[in-house]
Formats: C-alpha cells, structure tokens, sequence
C-alpha cells in the first residue's frame, strides 16, 4: 500500500491525486498532497511512475499498512526503483521499445 | 482523424454537471479506450468516464500483457483449433476468427500510430505484447487526440433511459462531490470485470458496475459461473501476474515438493494451501531467463526486492489470489455480432462483456482477453455511433428516467442497515475461499448464496446516501449482486467444466454442453441457453 509521500522530493504537482486510479490522495493547498484513503490502495505502484520527482513509496504488501520510514527508503535507494526498472524519467513513459518479454514469451512455449 | 464536435453542455442545474453527447463510454481501461477512439472515427461526439483515470485503471494498465496475435491463414486457423479443443465445448470459432482479424488490424494500426513495440531476434517490430502503463498512457493520448471528452474520477452510479433504450447515465465526480448526467444517443459499459473484492492489481475499480446497471437495463449475463479463476501471488502483495511462476517450483512449510508435474498446477497448489502455508521460488530460470524476467516483468519483483528476498535463491510465501470475472469469463451477455445487449442503445465490451464465445470454460487471461478488449471496444464503439447517429441530435433534449435500483431508489421503507464496508466483507468471506469459490459443491454454494441473498435484502432496504456514500454503497451492491448470480449459475451447473470445479460433481456432463444465463435482481433467475440458439453470429 502507498506509505510515503516525501514531502522533501515533492513539488506538490498533484498529478498523483489525478493519476491515481483508487484516489487515495487529497491535495493540500500549497503543500504535498496526502494520503487520505489508503485502505482503497490496491498496490498496483502506477502511482509511483508517475510522480515526475519519485517522491511516492508504494510498500508491497496489500493488506494493511507497513510500517517504513522516509530514512530508510531513502537509504535503501527505492524512491523512483520501479520507474527506473520500466525506463520511465520524470513521470513519462520509456523503456518499452527495450522490453524482453517476447524472449520470456517464445521460452514458455 | 476526425476531429469529433464539441459536446452539448447546458442547462445547469444547481451544481449538476449537464452534458449531452452521441456516445458515452463508461470505464477506462483498453476496451473504454478502443471504443472511445473507434466511436469518434465514425464522427460522433464521445464523452468517456471512468471512476478512475483513463490510464491507469483497470487490469491492464498495471500489468505486461500478451495479446492473441495471429496471421490470417493457415496458423490462424491451427491456433484457432489448438484454442478452441480447451474451451470445454463452449466457445465459438467464429468470434475467435473475428477476435483475431481486429486485433490483427488494430495492433498494426497501434504501431503506425508510434506505440514503441519492441524489435524481436529477426529486428521486427514484436506486436504480441503490450506493457500496459506505456500501453494506456498511450491510448489515453490517442483518446484525447480524437477529440474524446475525458471524465475522469467520474463514476457512473446507474444508466438512463428514454422508452425501451438506454439514454445515459448519471453519476458522481468524486473529487467535486458534485453529481453529473450525461443524455446519451448510445452507451458503451466497458467497466471490466468483478474482483470480489479481492486484492489484485487493477480490483479496486473491478467491482461489476456495468453488470449492475445491465441488468436494471433489462440485459442479462452470461458464464457467471465462469468466475473461479485463481492467479500465483507473492504473499502479502497484490501482484497476480502468472508468467515467471513458469519458472517455479512450490514447496510445503516443511520444506517437501509439491508435485505439479502433469497436473494443474493451480489445483495441487489450492489443495496444499488449505492445508497450511505454500511456497514458490522462481528456480527453474536459467540465469539469462533471470535477466529477462527482471527486465520484462519489473513489477511482479518489486514486493519480493522490497521485502529483501532473492526470487531465485529462496523461497518466498505465495497464495493463490481469486480473479473472479476479470480472468474468469462472465459477464454481460451479447445478443449480436456489434457487442449490442438486447436493450436498445446498450452495448458491452471486454471484460464487462461475456467472453465464452471466445474462451469457453477456461480463463482468457493474458492473450485471448487483451485482444478482445481491443476487438469488442473497436466493435461495440462502431455500433455505438451508428445507433446514435440514427436518432441524431434527439438525445440532447429527450426526457429520461433513472434507472438505478439497489442504493439509489429503495422499494421499502428507510432502514439502518450493513454499511457498503461490511457488504464487501460479506462478498470477500463467500467468494474469496478456496473451499467455497475454487472448490465448488452444491451445499456449501446454497449456505452462500443464503447470506449473500440476505446482504442484498438488507441492502434494498436501505435509504439511500449521498453522492460518495451511493457510490461507495453501489460498488458494494454490484459485487454482492455479481456474487449471486455466481454462484447461483454455479449451482445449476452441477457437473465440473474448465474453471468451474464441483466436488460433488467432479465429471463434466455432455448435457451440460450449454450456456447458463443468469438474470434479476431481487430475485435471480437462471435459464440454459443451448449453444447456437440465439447466440450471435448464428
């Protein structure tokens, strides 16, 4: 479920209130939005690539909240982690023209 | 492209947001978006809402999803008949034939339009796949370059209509809290499927709205009891996608294998898992499929990465998590070839439509349904135009009455009653568990469908809430109404087929070689449907 929105990496753009298919944020006048539905997450981390400052944190269980702290994502590097691994920068789409997929695909048969 | 005509917006009344336009498209995930773009080729002015956002809503937006991608010929019509010997008796080669000739056409189009696919081994593009947030971050660009109206965080809460045809739908914007209604010359329900609740990637939108509101239409669904597919899930996460679990092997608390070799896998691992704890670990990938997986699957690696384990080295906790109609196959039932309801003005595309003509007995998951969401968008938004266009300007000004029941006009008087959050509870606690949804037997479907039947009473009783309480209260109300005719069609389907598995009836029946259609409200009616009587393209 969406953990952290670090109010450091934020530039309160509000497109995580939009792009979210669950609405979990609300936006907060001149300040980073919050988190006001989290029990509606559904863990899907779309969210997170398409922050444009990856300054959301999804944790990845779906079931209940986790307890992490900003310090600790920062520190283990994952703000933005899956936006890189798609090759997704700044909140727009990349990376899927490099996609291996159809190797996995024909491997399956 | 055609440029689509502005869209009527007048007569405001109060803080009602009043639109009129040709077609409206409800829902926003490909299917909506395939519909919306095809709907406004043909002219008509299209206005699309979604309760989530056009682009990350629904199954596909947060998966990588194959397509079913075929050339015409001979290996079209040798894929057609390998498909078609594991639809269990229930599918249709022709719709498989008319799946596979508009996704054909339409993934050309996609490329042509600058979708980046990648270059397989041979340096061609590879059009068999889509990673669904590039994909519907695309379409929704395409939708608006159509000139689509573009709704988001709009759910409809119940269709409108004038005499006998749909005429609209009128709803909620949820981040306004303000209501809106939109007259309709035509409809489009392309709302997917019904996750029970359950926690999987897209399932928060996936309620069964458009059935719902169908069926207070007058259309009735079809293969309801197609809805006990289970997906391979990393525990806690929520990430159901089934590809790397090809590479793995799944073991007890123990320690001791389970022995999946020649059998289903899906089934060894449900019976293990209401035994105690199941775990899997992806050791069957070589090390350049690893590479492979990592970069082509990204996501199904984030809980496992975030949670400090090695996929490959260890084994990790996983459940099997239920799909219900999003990779089951029920749904609406279609009465022709353009994804036409019955109910005039009415027309249902992907998962929101019955996909057993397609699929059969068995999940379309993956491939057969993203090409159908393609296919029966790009058919139902034709149609769509073509009805509106026959009745022209007449619906900005035509009068129109509600059709929403259950949350929104209670027959009775006002009561207190089960809050929309111990509604869901309800549908979670009967159509979750292995023992009651993937194992199937007549006594414990009849103690569901009691308490499910019940919840629904209590519900009808209730007064009506306000805009987001009604929504929240509507969401509920299709999932416990989805839930019963589930498993009322599972009752009377007293054999096993494909998906549908009854302990008590473990053998399939030839006389069961037939479509279940489940129809009402209040009371739930179920009716055999012989195969080739009345169903399209006959």
């Amino acid at each position: 479920m969406i953990e952290i929105v670090s109010a450091g990496r934020c530039i309160a753009c509000d497109i995580c209130v939009k792009a979210c298919p669950a609405n979990v944020f609300d936006p907060m006048p001149d300040a980073p939005p919050v988190i006001a539905r989290q029990e509606d997450c559904q863990t899907c981390f779309l969210c997170e690539i398409y922050c444009p400052t990856d300054a959301l944190y999804v944790a990845p269980g779906a079931e209940g909240p986790t307890a992490v702290s900003e310090a600790e994502i920062e520190a283990a590097g994952l703000f933005g982690s899956y936006a890189r691994a798609l090759g997704w920068r700044r909140g727009k789409p990349g990376g899927a023209d490099k996609d291996p997929t159809f190797r996995l695909r024909a491997a399956s048969r | 492209m055609t440029a689509a005509r502005p869209v009527a917006r007048h007569r405001h009344r109060g803080e009602t947001l009043d639109l009129a336009t040709d077609v409206l498209v409800i829902g926003g995930g490909p299917a909506a978006a395939w519909a919306a773009v095809e709907a406004a080729a043909a002219g008509a002015r299209i206005v699309l809402v979604d309760k989530g956002y056009l682009g990350t809503s629904g199954a596909t937006a947060p998966s990588n999803t194959g397509t079913w991608f075929v050339p015409p010929g001979d290996r079209r019509r040798a894929a057609i008949d390998r498909r078609l010997a594991l639809t269990h008796g229930l599918a249709d080669p022709r719709w498989a034939h008319r799946t596979l000739d508009t996704a054909w056409e339409k993934l050309h189009a996609l490329a042509e339009w600058g979708y980046p696919f990648p270059n397989d081994e041979t340096g061609k593009p590879y059009l068999a796949n889509l990673r669904g947030p590039d994909y519907m971050h695309f379409m929704r660009r395409r939708v608006r370059r159509a000139g689509v109206k573009i709704l988001d965080h709009h759910p409809a809460l119940e269709l409108l209509s004038h005499g006998d045809a749909v005429a609209g739908a009128a709803g909620v914007d949820r981040q306004r809290n303000r209501p809106w209604r939109i007259r309709a010359g035509a409809v489009v329900l392309a709302t997917g499927g019904c996750a029970f609740g359950e926690r999987i990637l897209g399932a928060t939108g996936l309620t069964g709205d458009g059935y719902l509101m169908a069926a207070e239409a007058g259309a009735v669904m079809s293969g309801m009891e197609l809805s006990a597919q289970y997906a391979f899930t990393p525990k806690p996460s929520a990430l159901n996608k089934g590809l790397p679990f090809r590479w793995a092997s799944f073991s007890r608390e123990d320690g001791s294998p389970i022995d999946t070799a020649g059998k289903d896998r899906h089934v060894e691992v449900a019976k293990a898992l209401q035994e105690g704890s199941v775990f899997a670990q992806y050791d069957k990938a070589s090390p350049e499929l690893r590479n492979w997986l990592r970069q082509g699957q990204p996501n199904c690696f984030l809980p496992l990465d975030r949670s400090g384990v090695d996929p490959f080295a260890e084994r990790w906790p996983v459940t099997l998590r239920c799909e219900g109609t999003v990779r089951g196959v029920g749904g609406i039932r279609l009465a022709g070839e353009d994804c036409s309801t019955g109910v005039p003005g009415l027309y249902a595309a992907g998962d929101a439509a019955s996909r057993e003509l397609l699929t059969g007995a068995i999940t379309g998951g993956g491939g057969p349904n993203s090409s159908w969401a393609i296919a029966s968008g790009t058919w139902a938004g034709r149609a769509a135009a073509v009805f509106a266009a026959r009745i022209a300007g007449q619906a900005d000004n035509r009068p129109v009455t509600r059709l929403g029941g259950a949350a929104l006009q209670p027959e009775l008087a006002s009561e207190e009653g089960l809050s929309a959050a111990e509604i869901v509870e309800t549908v979670r606690g009967e159509m979750l568990p292995l023992q009651r949804n993937f194992f199937r037997r007549a006594d414990a479907l009849q103690i569901s469908l009691g308490r499910l039947d019940a919840a629904w009473s209590d519900l009808r009783r209730q007064a009506p809430g306000d805009g987001l309480a009604a929504a929240k209260m509507r969401e509920a109300a299709a999932m416990i109404a989805t839930s019963r005719w589930a498993y009322a069609s599972a009752l009377a389907r007293s054999e096993s087929r494909g998906m549908h598995r009854r302990l008590d009836a473990p053998a399939a029946d030839p006389g069961f070689v037939c479509a279940l259609e489940a129809a009402g409200l209040d009371r739930v009616h179920i009716t055999r449907r012989e195969l080739g009587q009345g169903t399209p393209a006959q």
